[in-house]
């Protein structure tokens, strides 16, 4: 006979998930994996000849491109001598200030990252964290797509995420030929929603390139790096081919962070049995060694495998934290769903919502799950007032406000209007006021018609090939009466002249000011320092649509 | 059980670098009998697989424990009723499926990107143990594809069927519509260790450098 309270508890969600235990031989382990080096380095003329136990001659390219290009050698061998258990002391004590620490952290290998964390609990980490972040004030990114990869869709959804407060957004396809679309739907109906919002289309990098040359998307970010040799040379690539991509993007004013999370060398098979942790801790080492301003980590879409294993989530946040350590923008992670029960799904993320991150998440799915063609977040649009409430509750700004159901129909009307025009005056294939329509009022595809999927194809590749650039989407919206948003579109564009927002964790605000590491740095050393919440800001969380006032009775 | 694999995998490798001197095309290696049996498909390993001259041809490349060490997908769907699905999908548009297996990756970009290049039409399959698959074209950037099949989960019979008909279709210089793409964002929670697990096992076998072989396929 079976407990009926077993079988009750065996129904629940989280017994959905998929659990498996650790397997060290091949790098199924979260953290301090008993193959992972031992830290160490040594400088012999201003070169390192030794890291994390290897000698030079027994470098792999990602040992080599990290002690030629990632440390600063300056303070290694000091570092590397203080016990990491004190560096972890220092990361969470709020007394020690951050500009002193990165001095430190960004002289030490990756295995001493590593070890350095695996002294931490998750509380001391969510610490690190909130000193530990370039930019002062937090932010969030959104993912915006849909099954039917419908562009008047994408337009409203864009547009209702700007005005949520969601500062970047992403796409991506069904069909990777729909990409052209896909960009533009975004770059029109994101700056409908808010001036200075900055957009990408996350594609094969060619295409995805392209897309930013011709000023159809503001920034890039899915430029994966890995921490073992064999995934990178799988994915036809090497640490130097990675920095000269990410030069070209800022060669023509186009923002631009690298992704990584622990779990992808596992799940493709090469993890060289160490732990996901370290190889992560590599990748970050990677990305300051090409140069690049900023991260997305936090597992990312391989979240499923350190989730499956003891200490996963608290290896995420790590992650997230080493990247913080090296002085990057840390855009982390919260984009892809992990769990089927919403305790765990919650958990989750608030180690990342509380302390506050350059954007926590990357992202959250302005979408319902179902239209995101990332897999899904953590976090969807049918959680849009839980996230407002947790907001409020706990007086965290996430990086969203609450949004009124008026507001919300009138911008996605006026975004897929915008379109509608820009399609015509680009002899792009009809958007039907039907479609307008459904789109003002749509949930999610399910309540979108269909497109002639094969001529839309045919158009955005035609698109591509008449050179169709961002100047051409500003002269089409101002020839369609759209004479803000083209101005808006045209402002985005000069940013690509001053690059002001290539600083590190630059977000633009709606008058177009960048706000950055630069200007806007992490200045937080305890109790009423750091980033605080302005009353303004704090009125606007407080506004959730179903709080009861007490005027309202007699 | 590893030990035997590595030996069957070594005496294959030994035989074949044999008949590749002597023989240099039409190479029969039988199946050994130590491989587990596949439930009515019988995979035999040929010589090198060349590149087609026929532009009626798909060709369809399997990863290296498919059929062999595999065989079923990540929901169990048998390998056997995945390939006869896609050839008779190629089939019914009235076009030839060249099967092969690669052996050098376990990528499913590579793999399939391999089949293209190897394609007469120009147009290739690549199909991993646990069922993930693309439909490649040879001139597109490796990482680039004509369409996707990310979730394995959700890969059904019809589904492979579509894609086996689809690929058959841009072969012919068609523009089909695309096989309606499906999303279930609860596979990675439920599914996506697993798919770890199995794609580790799947990369044990895969040989740096080897050439693809081909393959004939039977159904019984």
């Amino acid at each position: 006979m079976r407990s009926k309270r077993f079988q009750v508890l065996a129904e629940r969600d989280v017994n959905k998930d998929g659990f498996i235990k650790e397997w060290p031989e091949v790098g199924l382990i979260a953290m301090d994996g008993p193959n992972d080096p031992t830290p160490s380095i040594k400088i012999v003329n201003g070169k390192i000849v030794e890291l994390d136990g290897k000698k030079r001659e027994d470098f792999d390219l990602i040992d080599t491109f990290i002690a030629d290009h990632s440390i600063e050698l300056e303070k290694a061998e000091e570092v590397m001598a203080i016990p990491s258990v004190k560096l972890a002391n220092m990361l969470c004590d709020v007394n020690v200030p951050r500009e002193e620490l990165v001095q430190l952290t960004i002289s030490m290998t990756p295995a001493k990252a590593a070890e350095v964390l695996s002294k931490m609990n998750v509380l001391e980490m969510m610490m690190a964290l909130t000193k530990m972040r370039p930019r002062k004030t937090p932010s969030n990114q959104c993912h915006v797509t849909n099954l039917k990869d419908h562009p008047v869709q994408l337009a409203a959804d864009s547009a209702e995420a700007a005005l949520r407060g969601f500062d970047e957004h992403e796409t991506t396809v069904g069909v990777v030929r729909y990409a052209p679309f896909n960009a533009l739907s975004l770059l029109v109906g994101s700056q409908v929603g808010r001036p200075g919002i900055l957009t990408q289309c996350a594609v094969e990098e060619a295409t995805e390139l392209r897309l930013g040359m011709r000023g159809l998307t503001a920034y890039a970010e899915t430029v994966s790096v890995y921490g073992t040799e064999q995934v990178f040379v799988d994915g036809d690539d090497t640490p130097w081919s990675k920095a000269f991509l990410a030069s070209s993007y800022a060669s023509r004013g186009l923002k631009m962070r690298f992704t990584s999370g622990t779990g992808s060398e596992v799940q493709m098979g090469y993890a060289e049995g160490k732990s996901m942790l370290y190889l992560e801790a590599r990748c970050v080492y990677i990305t300051k060694g090409a140069g690049v301003q900023g991260l997305q980590n936090g597992s990312i879409s391989c979240i499923g495998v350190p989730g499956a294993v003891p200490s996963g989530i608290r290896a995420v946040l790590a992650e997230n934290v080493i990247t913080t350590m090296l002085d990057l923008e840390v855009a982390s992670g919260n984009d892809q769903t992990f769990s089927h029960a919403p305790i765990r799904r919650t958990a989750r993320t608030l180690m990342q919502m509380i302390p506050g991150t350059d954007f926590i998440f990357s992202g959250y799915s302005a979408v319902p799950n179902y239209d995101n063609m990332f897999a899904g977040a953590n976090f969807d649009a049918e959680d849009f007032d839980d996230y407002n409430v947790l907001q409020r509750d706990l007086k965290v700004d996430g990086g969203l406000r609450p949004v009124r159901e008026d507001e919300v129909v009138k911008i996605r009307n006026r975004a897929a209007k915008a379109l509608q025009a820009v399609f015509k005056n680009l002899g792009l294939p009809e958007i039907t006021d039907a479609e307008v329509e459904a789109a003002t009022y749509a949930h999610g595809s399910k309540d979108m018609p269909d497109r002639n999927v094969v001529e839309d194809l045919k158009a955005a590749q035609e698109m591509m090939e008449r050179n169709i650039t961002g100047i051409d989407v500003v002269k089409a919206l101002y020839k369609g009466g759209f004479e803000d948003v083209a101005e808006n579109l045209l402002g985005m564009m000069k940013m690509r002249v001053s690059g002001d927002h290539l600083h590190t964790s630059a977000i633009i605000d709606e008058n177009f000011h960048v706000i950055s590491a630069v200007n806007d740095c992490n200045d937080y050393n305890g109790p009423g320092t750091g980033y605080q919440i302005s009353e303004d800001r704090w009125n606007q969380i407080k506004d959730i649509p179903t709080a009861i006032d007490a005027t309202d009775f007699e | 059980m590893t030990i035997n694999e590595n030996l069957v995998r070594s005496v294959i490798e030994e035989v074949l670098k044999n008949y590749q001197f002597e023989n240099n095309g039409s190479a029969v290696v039988t199946k050994p009998a130590s491989v587990p049996d596949n439930g009515g498909l019988t995979l035999t390993e040929g010589a090198t697989a060349e590149t087609g001259r026929m532009s009626d041809e798909v060709v369809v490349a399997i990863a290296p424990a498919f059929g062999k060490f595999q065989n079923q997908t990540i929901i169990k769907m048998p390998h056997r009723e995945v390939l006869r699905q896609v050839i008779a999908g190629i089939e019914e548009e009235g076009l030839k499926a060249r099967i092969v297996r690669v052996l050098h990756t376990s990528d499913v970009a590579m793999i399939s990107h391999t089949a293209a290049k190897l394609s007469g039409s120009g147009i290739g399959i690549g199909i991993q143990s646990k069922g993930t698959t693309v439909i490649h074209q040879k001139d597109l950037m490796q990482l680039s594809n004509l369409e996707l099949f990310p979730q394995a989960p959700l890969l059904d019979a019809k589904v492979y069927r579509a894609i086996g008909k689809n690929a058959a279709k841009y072969a012919k210089g068609e523009s089909p519509a695309p096989v309606p793409t499906m999303n279930d964002q609860m596979a990675r929670p439920k599914y996506q260790a697993i798919a770890a697990l199995l794609h580790i096992k799947e990369t044990e076998h895969v040989v740096p450098h080897a050439k693809p072989i081909a393959l004939d396929v039977k159904f019984s």
